[in-house]
C-alpha cells in the first residue's frame, strides 16, 4: 500500500488532549431546549459554552402592542412550570403601577394558588434531579399529585398549564364549592405523599454521594451571579421576595424560609423540599383564613375597580356599566398614566421582575422581564468545572432552568 | 440607621456633586442618572461603600427613547442592598450612533449575559466586555429588534402578500 504523506489536519488537533462534546440542544438529559458545548478530559468537565434562545419568542417586543390584559398570556410562557405565579406576578405588578387596592380575599385566594403553583414546580424539579440519579419512582409518584393541582387551576381558571389565571384587580369567577374540595384533599393526602418522597431520596445513600459536593456555589459568588430564589437560599443566603417585600398579603402568614450551606445539589434539593412543607402550612393559613369570611365578604373574588377589571360576559350582555367597561377596556380607550415601575414576586426558581415603563399610551412604552434562570444559568461553567459529566446533568436539573423563561 | 433613598441621594450628592441628576421616586425606588462615562465609578461606589451596600445587581436593561436625539438609548441597572433591603434604579443614556459603555461584567458576574442581551436587542456596545456577542437572537441578524425604529410586524418580509389580509 502506497504510503500517505499528504493528510491534512485541522491545526492544533494532534496537540488537543480534551475532546469536544455537544450537549443538546435536545438530549433527554437537558429537559429542555439547552446547547452545552464541553470540553472534556476523559470525564471530566475542563470547559463549557451554554448557547441559549432556541425558543426565544420575542415577548417584550410583542408585550409594547398589547395593552396590559393581553400581557398576561405571554406571563404564561415564561416559566410554565409554574404559569400562575408569573400570571399573579404581572397582575401584582399592573395593580400596584395603577394603585389598586385587593380585598383581602383576592390576596389570600391568589396566595393559596401560588403556593400551589410553587409546590408543582419544586416537586417537577427534585423529582427531575431524582431520575437523573436514576430514580425514576419518585417522579412517577408524585406526578399525581401535580395533576391535582392541575385540577383545582382548571376549575379556578379552565386551563392546566399555559394558566392565564385571574385577571387584573382579582379573578375572573370565584372558586367553585369543587376547586375547595380538590384543595381539601390535595391537603389531606399530600404532605404524606411528600414525606415519602422525601424518604425515597433524603437519606439515600446513592441520591446523596450523587448530589453531595457537586455543583456547589458560595453564597458570596451566588450573590454575585445574580442567584435568587432556591439556588441562592441553598447557598446560605435567607433573600426571599415574600419575606422582604410582601406581596398579596404575604405579611400575613407565618412561615419559615429554609437555607442550606454548601450551595451543592443536595442542598437545592432540601432546600426545595422544606419550601414545600412551607407551601403547604402557607395554603393552610389561606385556607383557614378564606373561611372566616362571612356574608358578602365570603363571595369577593375581585376589587371594586371597573376601569381595570373586565366585567363578567353575562354582565356585558344584560348591563349598560358593564358593557361600557367592556367597550372601553377592550376598544383600549384608557391610557395607563405615565411613570415606571420595578415590581418583583418569588417565582418558582427565583425573583421575577417586571420592569414596566410606560409613556401614557395604550401599552407599556418597554415591558423588561427578571427572569431568574437567563441570570443565573451563566454560573454553570463555574458549577460543574472540574467535575464529572454525569454530575453536570445532575446540577443541570438541580438548578431548575426552565427554557421558557432562559429565552422569553 | 436605616438607610433611606434621601440618605443615598444625599450621600451621592455629596460624592459626586452635580455628576448624578435627576432624581426621583417612584413607587418606593429611588431612581437616578447619570453620564455614561462614569457609570463604572457610580456603580462601584455604590458596591463598595460599607454605608450604602448595592451589591446585588437585580436587572441590567435596555430602553429606546428615538425622540430623545442624543440620548435614544438607555441603559438601567437596578441594584438592591439586601441588608438594608432597599432597591435603587440608576440608568445612563447614550446616543443610538456612539452607543460604548463601559461593562459592569468585572464587578458583577450576572452583568455578562445581561449586558450581552442588551447589545443584542439594543445594540449598546458594552466596552471591555469580555464576550459581547449575540445570546438570544441569530448571530446572523444585522439589526438590533427592541429599537422602536421596528415595527413589530417584520418589514423586510417579502413572502407575505399583505392584501390577503386587508391591509394593502
Amino acid at each position: 500500500m502506497e504510503h500517505q504523506t499528504n493528510i491534512t489536519l485541522p491545526k492544533g488537533s494532534i496537540e488537543k488532549t480534551t475532546t469536544t462534546l455537544n450537549i443538546g440542544p435536545t438530549h433527554p438529559a437537558t429537559h429542555g431546549v439547552f446547547q452545552n458545548i464541553m470540553e472534556v478530559d476523559g470525564e471530566r468537565v475542563v470547559s463549557t459554552e451554554q448557547t441559549v434562545g432556541y425558543i426565544h419568542r420575542a415577548f417584550e417586543k410583542l408585550a409594547e402592542r398589547r395593552p396590559l390584559y393581553q400581557i398576561t398570556p405571554i406571563t404564561d410562557r415564561l416559566n410554565y412550570c409554574s404559569s400562575p405565579i408569573n400570571n399573579m406576578g404581572w397582575h401584582i405588578t399592573c395593580e400596584r403601577f395603577l394603585k389598586l387596592d385587593l380585598p383581602k380575599r383576592v390576596d389570600y385566594l391568589r396566595v393559596i394558588i401560588m403556593e400551589l403553583a410553587r409546590i408543582s414546580d419544586h416537586l417537577i424539579c427534585n423529582s427531575i434531579v431524582g431520575v437523573d440519579t436514576g430514580a425514576y419512582t419518585g417522579f412517577l409518584y408524585v406526578m399525581q399529585y401535580r395533576e391535582l393541582i392541575y385540577e383545582i387551576y382548571e376549575e379556578v381558571c379552565g386551563s392546566r398549564l399555559t394558566t392565564n389565571i385571574g385577571r387584573i384587580g382579582g379573578f375572573e369567577r370565584n372558586f367553585t364549592n369543587t376547586a375547595f374540595t380538590k384543595l381539601e384533599k390535595f391537603l389531606d393526602e399530600y404532605p404524606k405523599v411528600l414525606k415519602e418522597f422525601e424518604n425515597l431520596f433524603a437519606r439515600n445513600r446513592i441520591f446523596m454521594e450523587r448530589t453531595k459536593g457537586t455543583g456547589g456555589i458560595s453564597a458570596e459568588r451566588a450573590l454575585n451571579y445574580g442567584f435568587t430564589g432556591p439556588n441562592l437560599r441553598a447557598a446560605g443566603v435567607d433573600y426571599d421576595v415574600r419575606v422582604q417585600q410582601p406581596y398579596s398579603s404575604y405579611q400575613d402568614f407565618d412561615f419559615k424560609v429554609p437555607v442550606g450551606t454548601t450551595g451543592d445539589n443536595y442542598d437545592r434539593f432540601l432546600v426545595r423540599n422544606a419550601e414545600m412543607y412551607e407551601s403547604i402550612s402557607i395554603i393552610k393559613q389561606a385556607y383557614q383564613k378564606i373561611q372566616e369570611f362571612k356574608g358578602t365578604d365570603a363571595e369577593v373574588y375581585h376589587a371594586d375597580v371597573p376601569e381595570y377589571y373586565l366585567p363578567k360576559k353575562e354582565d356585558v350582555y344584560t348591563k349598560m356599566e358593564a358593557l361600557i367597561w367592556h367597550f372601553k377596556i377592550i376598544m383600549g380607550e384608557i391610557d395607563l398614566p405615565k411613570g415606571q415601575i420595578y415590581s418583583a414576586v418569588e417565582g418558582g426558581n427565583g425573583e421575577l421582575g417586571f420592569y414596566l415603563v410606560s409613556d401614557g399610551g395604550r401599552t407599556p412604552f418597554r415591558l423588561h422581564f427578571r427572569r431568574p434562570c437567563f441570570i443565573y444559568y451563566q454560573a454553570f461553567e463555574e458549577l460543574i468545572k472540574g467535575g464529572m459529566l454525569s454530575d453536570a446533568v445532575v446540577t443541570l436539573s438541580s438548578l431548575n432552568l426552565i427554557a421558557g423563561e432562559l429565552d422569553a | 440607621m436605616a438607610l433611606s433613598n434621601e440618605i443615598i441621594q444625599n450621600n451621592l450628592i455629596e460624592k459626586f456633586g452635580d455628576q448624578v441628576l435627576n432624581f426621583s421616586t417612584a413607587s418606593g425606588i429611588l431612581s437616578f442618572e447619570s453620564s455614561k462615562e462614569i457609570n463604572l465609578k457610580i456603580l462601584q461606589y455604590l458596591y463598595e461603600e460599607p454605608s450604602l451596600g448595592f451589591t446585588f445587581l437585580t436587572d441590567l436593561c435596555g430602553v429606546n427613547y428615538p425622540d430623545n436625539i442624543g440620548a435614544e438609548l438607555v441603559v438601567v441597572y437596578h441594584l438592591h442592598n439586601f441588608s438594608e433591603n432597599i432597591r435603587l434604579r440608576y440608568s445612563v443614556s447614550t446616543s443610538i450612533d456612539e452607543t460604548a459603555v463601559f461593562t459592569a461584567s468585572k464587578l458583577f458576574e450576572s452583568a455578562n449575559w445581561m449586558e450581552r442581551e442588551t447589545y443584542d436587542f439594543f445594540g449598546v456596545n458594552f466596552i471591555g466586555h469580555p464576550n459581547l456577542k449575540r445570546i438570544l437572537n441569530v448571530d446572523e441578524m444585522d439589526y438590533f429588534p427592541l429599537r422602536k425604529e421596528y415595527p413589530l410586524e417584520d418589514q423586510t418580509r417579502i413572502d407575505k402578500d399583505d392584501e390577503m389580509f386587508g391591509r394593502g
